[in-house]
């Protein structure tokens, strides 16, 4: 009998979880009210299009609880085959974790630690250039809590969240009635920059459509206009923005009482990356000479920023960290995993709730696919097609409680709809942590 | 003829969905795999919904179907295609020393199969 068999029909039982939260996308909104039938949710109320396929479609598989290349094993055999790769290795990397709850990304930080290896997170192919930025020239920052009460403009740059974020729109950001700003959407003014002429431009009062990769000579010409420099015409030639438009955007933006930018991947993504983050970040700190703004990534997972908080306060570092040499080392470039793979310089790969087989480059999948990895995730994915040592885990916020962290930095609890038989992530990693210590434990008193 | 174009990958509403339905499913896989290209590029190509199109640079190529965007989504000279296994073939491994590779804005030929 398969583990999910030996569970069917166990729990029948309905119920109302109150308050639950959706860990999709970074909005992690925590007002969701799940209808839980046995081991399905048939209901989710304030779920948005992608909260409801998120709630909907995470059923208890019919998956082995562990493989080995391939074949299932019982868990403990798995453990440790895992510790073996990852101890033995002399170049491990930890990767993933956005996917998970922050008590997770704390295990796995503390096994890179104790193997030697380089944490890093599906951050670095994500706004890792903004956490470069933010390195290089700070954060002004706010919460969404501030953006709903405070903000009556809004400058959304690079991103479409009206399908990546859906209700970031309705519940912090662009409709809610708030505080300093009673009449919601009519109190605000709301600016869209992007390339495409995308489902959120429909919803704002200007949208400047830029040329590609031109992102980081509009926000310069921006900083320049809020500081008063005269800037050439030609500026509309090389972004595709009439100078006279964007007077009238900076100019709006100094007259606002509360302003923020939101951007989006469209930034560090294009060529420019980071300064292209810092450019932005630089605009919103500029502007507090005139008036209160600020600048917030709009973030992706549902605990990218999570994943953000805890590598630093464990390493000092966001992403792209070498424990190596036993004290942390940051140099995106060097330690992020997408360049320690497409170098084939990684000889073994623990991969936790993320899928690079599917997101990341030619070079980067052609020797992950080469190396021994162990990969903890609750669906089949590519990644965990080519792996060595493979977990079948629990889904975070459906099936297990812990914490995660909204883009905004706030951390949140979850509220798990029913039980998997599956284990955690947590459980997972903290089985193989105990192996790994007990093995290195071993070996030096035998040495 | 081939043509150059600017490919921009990203995110729908349609691929989040049929992600948690599975990445192996019809929706999902017809999701990150068909090309948005906008009416004028379409027309003076040549081109129908539903019609191959074969795309290369430097790193990779890919033969995928394509169809019109939405309305006036999409500039001409531009493409839009969802992240996920066909995108990704046309990304390469140098990220210039921040971690990230060239996954937006990036440049492509371009021909009807």
């Amino acid at each position: 009998m398969s583990i999910a068999e030996a569970t069917e029909g166990k729990t029948t039982e309905l119920k109302i979880v109150k308050d639950a939260t959706c860990t999709f996308c970074g909005c992690v909104c925590d007002d969701m009210e799940l209808t839980v039938e046995g081991n399905k949710i048939t209901k989710a109320k304030n779920a948005c299009v992608l909260g409801k396929a998120w709630f909907f479609n995470h059923h208890i598989e019919d998956r082995p609880e562990a493989t080995i290349e391939g074949e299932p094993v019982p868990f403990e055999e798995a453990v440790e085959r895992a510790a073996e790769i990852l101890t033995s290795a002399t170049y491990p990397i930890t990767y993933g974790l956005s996917d998970t709850t922050s008590e997770s990304q704390r295990v796995a930080i503390a096994i890179t630690d104790w193997i030697g290896g380089t944490i890093d997170t599906t951050t670095s192919v994500c706004h890792g250039p903004s956490g470069m930025a933010f390195q290089g020239v700070g954060e002004v920052t706010c919460s969404l809590g501030e953006v709903k009460n405070r903000a009556d403009f809004l400058l959304f740059w690079g991103g479409n969240p009206a399908e990546s974020h859906p209700r970031h729109f309705t519940r912090y950001s662009l409709m809610p009635k708030g505080q300093f700003v009673p009449n919601g959407r009519k109190d605000r003014t709301a600016v869209l920059i992007d390339v495409r002429k995308t489902k959120s431009a429909k919803a704002m009062d200007i949208f400047l459509q830029i040329k590609p990769r031109s992102d980081f000579e509009l926000a310069w010409a921006m900083r320049g206009l809020a500081a008063g420099i005269d800037i050439d015409p030609d500026i509309e030639q090389i972004t595709g923005i009439p100078l006279k438009t964007l007077k009238d955007v900076v100019e709006r933006m100094k007259a606002a009482k509360f302003g923020v930018i939101l951007f989006g991947m469209g930034l560090t993504m294009t060529r420019g990356k980071h300064l292209n983050s810092e450019a932005v970040l630089a605009l919103a700190r500029d502007l507090n000479k005139y008036t209160r703004f600020t600048a917030k990534p709009m973030r992706g997972h549902g605990n990218v920023t999570g994943a953000d908080n805890i590598v630093s306060w464990s390493t000092g570092y966001p992403f792209g960290v070498s424990l190596t040499r036993g004290y942390p080392r940051f140099n995106p470039g060097e330690f992020t995993s997408s360049d320690t793979l497409a170098r084939g310089e990684a000889d073994a790969a623990l991969i936790i709730a993320s899928d690079p087989m599917s997101n990341f480059s030619n070079p980067a999948r052609q020797h992950l696919a080469k190396i021994p990895s162990v990969v903890l995730d609750p669906k089949l994915s590519e990644t965990a097609k080519v792996a060595t040592v493979a977990f079948t885990t629990a889904t975070y916020g459906i099936n297990t409680s812990g914490t995660v962290y909204r883009m905004d930095d706030i951390p949140i609890p979850l509220r798990p709809a029913f039980e998997s038989p599956y284990r955690s992530d947590e459980e997972v990693l903290k089985a193989i942590e105990t192996r790994i210590r007990e093995k290195q434990l071993a070996a030096s008193a035998g040495g | 003829m081939a043509e150059e174009f600017i490919l921009i990958p990203g995110r729908t509403s349609r691929q989040g969905t049929t992600l948690n339905e599975g990445k192996y499913t019809d929706g999902y896989l017809d999701e990150i795999g068909t090309l948005q290209i906008c009416t004028e590029d379409m027309q003076r190509l040549g081109l129908s919904d539903g019609d191959q199109v074969r795309m290369w640079n430097e790193h990779g190529e890919v033969t995928v179907p394509c169809k019109t965007s939405r309305g006036d989504e999409l500039p001409p000279g531009l493409l839009f295609i969802s992240y996920g296994l066909w995108s990704c073939e046309l990304m390469g491994g140098e990220t210039h020393g921040s971690g990230m590779p060239d996954s937006k804005g990036l440049d492509v030929f371009l021909e009807p199969v």
